[in-house]
């Protein structure tokens, strides 16, 4: 049997900015986006809003409602990633095998580390909880099971600062009341769709026949079957063993609504670059690109379109994307936020056929130098150092460096 | 409340560094007599978080901390 350690930090964004700020510690805090940028919602809060009802996602003026006094504090990225960072420092010296779900999310397999620990899985928990208070100032909510959904179930279910412990002797005393809902991969639609068959309960999931979940949910019915049952038996990830890339993009809410396809031209020239640095960083090359649009009233459509040749440069990257926009979008509405994405990815060092009739392929690995060198003079100089006379045509619109500012990439447990 | 100091430190060969002495807001340098304990730590009452050094400074106990080269003290 496993010993497998989730380690959620509570309330992450909030806590360290309370950290910081002594004299706000007694509010409700909230961290929230720049509203003048249109990022006006909800990051994460603290205790004390949260009990006022104040929920991530939602707009500032929503929790303003909620809670009249509610401090606001604007994200720093930078900071979350140190403690994120400091925290896994923590966890290495227990185990090899960390493996990070977000950036305040981490799973710790002690099974191997056990035998030379001396101590029990629980004490080693509260070690770890007591450390990161200690030494960050923070606390964490530590699960104890053994499989990674347990640990993860067992961390929400007492917050904040506590321990709880899911054996497999008592896992379908603690774990099948539960709804079904705080399941790993039950979203609202999922969660729906059991209702319809009376699952209610991780225990109603556990006991349904397995083939009417299938019949139901597909694939996902068995995967979900298997995790209420506890037969999860994915394994936490090695330090330093990383995921195969399979897509690299960038989004954004616009500080206007884009009215015009020149307004989208610009915004998508500066995601496409950094797409395109993103993927020289990563040594990969694109065989598609991915857009995403999402009009004023929230309504989001994505396409997708195969390329030629694999690049690894902005140019083809935003006329595909443009040509894509062109194709299926016609302007009933302005646009809100946009997106890109590269997938399709090979290894830069796949050999491309070279045509005798025409220089597309030789042109694209001539514009790959010249931005293999914009990305040096940016490395040794900054971001602004060089950029495109168009960028200067609506700076607000432009003025965003996507590469750099938010470098929180979402997690999937499937990798 | 937090206090910004300025600090005079020995960095040793293997990179650890120990604080020789402290230079107070009036300019005054406390020595520091000795170093008792040193360990990573939030510090609630300032708010930061870093290496913190447990001193001794004119016989009094006072706690120091480095937070990315910043070093501050608790008021």
């Amino acid at each position: 049997m496993r010993s497998v350690l989730h380690v959620d930090m509570n309330n992450f964004y909030a806590s360290v900015e309370c950290l910081y700020r002594p004299e706000i510690r007694n509010f409700p805090v909230a961290v929230a986006g720049d509203p003048l940028n249109r990022h006006g919602i909800i990051l994460a809060k603290n205790m004390l809003a949260k009990k006022l009802g104040v929920t991530t996602g939602e707009a500032i003026w929503e929790a303003k409602l909620k809670a009249p006094g509610l401090v606001l504090v604007p994200p720093d990225y930078k900071k979350y990633l140190r403690f994120s960072r400091m925290a896994r420092e923590i966890y290495y010296e227990y185990s090899d095998q960390v493996e990070a779900f977000g950036l305040d999310e981490n799973w710790i397999d002690l099974t191997n580390s056990l035998p030379y620990l001396h101590n029990d899985p629980v004490s080693i928990a509260n070690t770890i909880r007591q450390r990161v208070k200690e030494e960050l100032g923070v606390t964490v909510s530590v699960g104890v099971s053994f499989n990674k959904i347990f640990a993860k179930l067992g961390s929400d279910l007492k917050k904040p600062d506590a321990t709880t412990v899911i054996p497999y002797e008592h896992f379908r005393d603690i774990v099948w009341p539960l709804p079904v809902s705080d399941l790993l991969y039950v979203g609202r639609s999922t969660a729906r769709k059991l209702e319809q068959i009376a699952v209610n309960t991780i225990g109603d999931l556990a006991c349904m026949d397995v083939e009417i979940l299938k019949r139901r949910l597909g694939k996902w019915g068995e995967i979900l079957w298997l995790f209420a049952n506890g037969m999860d038996t994915s394994p936490v990830r090695k330090i330093g063993e990383s995921e195969q890339i399979k897509s690299i993009g960038n989004g954004t809410t616009c500080p206007r609504d884009l009215q015009t396809e020149q307004d989208v031209r610009l915004v998508f020239t500066v995601l496409a670059e950094s797409v395109a640095a993103r993927l020289r960083d990563c040594c990969m090359k694109c065989q598609g690109v991915q857009i995403f649009l999402r009009d004023n009233s929230l309504s989001t459509i994505s396409r997708q379109k195969k390329m030629e040749f694999p690049c690894c440069t902005s140019a083809p990257i935003l006329a595909t994307a443009m040509e894509l926009f062109r194709q299926h979008y016609r302007w009933h509405k302005p646009l809100r936020s946009v997106g890109l994405s590269a997938i399709y990815l090979v290894t830069a060092h796949k050999h491309m056929q070279l045509s005798l009739f025409d220089d597309t392929a030789e042109q694209l690995l001539i514009q790959e130098q010249i931005e293999k060198t914009i990305d040096m003079l940016r490395y040794r100089f900054g971001h602004d150092a060089i950029k495109r006379a168009s960028a200067l045509l609506d700076q607000k619109l432009t003025g965003f460096n996507p590469k750099e500012d938010h470098t929180i990439h979402p997690y999937s447990y499937f990798r | 409340m937090k206090i910004n100091l300025e600090v005079n430190a020995k960095f040793d060969l293997d990179g650890t560094i120990r604080p020789t002495s402290i230079i107070w807001e009036d300019g005054r340098v406390f020595a520091i007599d000795r170093v008792l304990d040193m360990r990573r730590a939030a510090s609630l009452k300032a708010g930061g978080v870093g290496m913190r050094y447990i001193c001794k400074i004119c016989g009094k106990t006072v706690m120091l901390w480095n937070e990315e080269g910043k070093w501050f003290m608790e008021k």
